[in-house]
């Protein structure tokens, strides 16, 4: 018996650990079993530890709750946006990384390219937002293998927010926009670390969202062309950036069409100032 | 968030040989969100003595009016200009004053005394003058703006090489200080007058 539960140790190692715990002979063969059955599960759902105790939520607060003295700093000023429209889907969002006003980065890539008919939006946690949709390709991959067709985006984005609703209260932090090309057409969800997940024609998130639907509900309409859409994505971003502080760099814009997204441009925001500046100013009674 | 933090901003002075520049960005904002971009928080004392105030908005604006008034009233008792070693003097005694509830402002000076020779200071809210021999930054992007001077000044500067030095320290200061920026404005003080520039800066 000790023999097969020697050679288990190779097929998973979490086993190594389990095994030194055990007190008693009985144990070791429970632990060299259970760990055939977790094994494959345990590399099929990624966990992570969370505090070993009655309530983890309460205990995290520390870290978690708004005002704590410690807690965990992470990437926060963001604007991103999304809408459908008679051609698809546009998704537009800046580049700029903030850790209190202090600016980290002004080349962050916030369009996760899932695969190549979906697409993810990140506001909030850099790290959360970058993981999880990492994951959720992963899992949307091995639906395909499954079921010898593409998940639908509205599946896709329950899989991320049955994920993070499992880790809810603990600290993650995401406001992200899935969106794709499915057998129903252009498709477009926002699924938060709340675990709130919407449907809609239109979104924008991040601390500089307020000022891109400004931009955005002034110009949005279903029949706009590609190029017109395209520029209302642009101005959008680049007026968030231009009232919201923790917004900036370069507005990088996607479209998803049927046979999947493509990748339009990424322009420096201090080009568009200029180039806007010199636009005439639009007459408010249009 | 500090209340010093609350409307963001940034200034510089430094030194040259027979000249002396100050700087600052011209962003009106509170907390993230940008309501200007000509906010004036450098202020002509003198023909020859320039100060900057950083921190709070509102103080920034009362305190301008204050030491105008306290020039004037100099000048009239006095019957001659104030020197910028004076001044900074009055500005720190004013900012004392206020010792237990004092103003959310740091004060940075730049001037040509009597003789023309270059005189820069800058101090605290409660007004400790520090007076170093190249440069002084405050605001919310201090800590950038040291980086930068600390790279690009050197001693003798003419007033045109002066003015390229403390331009592109601010400009490159402020691109990592997410509320500072949306351009800046120099001015540099030589015995013949004083060369007033703005600049054309990142406006995100």
């Amino acid at each position: 018996m000790e023999t097969t539960a020697t050679l288990r140790f190779l097929d998973a190692p979490a086993s190594i650990a389990a095994f030194k715990h055990a007190a008693s002979e009985d144990d070791i063969e429970a632990t060299a079993s259970a760990c055939v059955d977790m094994a494959p599960r345990e590399f099929a759902h990624p966990t992570f530890d969370i505090p070993a105790i009655n309530n983890p939520v309460e205990f995290l607060k520390h870290q978690t709750s708004v005002d704590a003295k410690n807690r965990i700093k992470i990437q926060h000023g963001t604007t991103t946006l999304a809408f459908k429209f008679n051609h698809g889907v546009i998704v537009a969002v800046d580049s700029r990384a903030t850790g209190g006003s202090y600016i980290a980065s002004q080349t962050v890539k916030k369009v996760i390219e899932i695969n190549p008919y979906l697409l993810g939006t990140m506001a909030g946690g850099a790290a959360d937002c970058s993981y999880w949709e990492r994951e959720l390709g992963r899992r949307c991959r091995i639906y395909e293998l499954n079921n010898k067709e593409r998940i639908s985006v509205a599946a896709a984005s329950k899989l991320l927010a049955n994920m993070v609703y499992a880790y809810k209260g603990m600290g993650l932090s995401m406001g992200t926009m899935v969106t794709g090309w499915d057998k129903t057409g252009p498709q477009l969800y926002y699924v938060d670390s709340d675990g709130q997940r919407l449907k809609a024609d239109l979104f924008s998130v991040g601390s500089g969202s307020t000022y891109a639907y400004g931009v955005l509900d002034a110009g949005y309409k279903p029949d706009l062309t590609p190029a017109e859409a395209i520029d209302l994505a642009r101005r959008s971003i680049f007026y968030a950036t231009y009232r919201d502080a923790y917004s900036g760099g370069f507005v990088s814009i996607y479209h998803v069409k049927e046979d999947g997204w493509e990748f339009i441009s990424r322009t420096d925001v201090n080009d568009l100032y200029y180039q806007y500046a010199a636009e005439p100013k639009p007459s408010l009674a249009a | 968030m500090s209340i010093m933090e609350y409307n963001g901003g940034a200034i510089i002075a430094m030194k040259g040989k027979g000249c002396v520049a100050i700087a600052a960005d011209r962003r009106f904002g509170v907390q993230a969100l940008t309501l200007g971009t000509d906010f004036q928080k450098v202020f002509p004392a003198t023909d020859k003595i320039y100060f900057g105030l950083a921190g709070l908005a509102t103080d920034v604006q009362t305190l301008s009016e204050k030491f105008r008034m306290k020039v004037d009233m100099y000048h009239l008792r006095e019957e001659r200009e104030i020197t910028p070693k004076t001044f900074a003097h009055m500005v720190s005694s004013t900012l004392y004053e206020k010792r237990f509830g004092g103003y959310f402002c740091f004060p940075t000076i730049a001037g040509l005394d009597a003789k023309n020779e270059p005189y820069i200071c800058n101090m605290d809210g409660i007004g400790c003058i520090t007076t170093p021999n190249d440069f002084v930054v405050s605001g919310t992007a201090e800590n950038q703006l040291y980086g930068m001077c600390e790279a690009l000044w050197e001693p003798d500067l003419e007033p045109e090489d002066l003015f390229e030095t403390i331009s592109q320290a601010l400009m490159n200061g402020v691109d990592r200080d997410a509320i500072s920026g949306w351009g800046g404005i120099v001015h540099v003080i030589t015995p013949e007058g004083v060369i007033t520039r703005t600049l054309k800066g990142r406006m995100d």
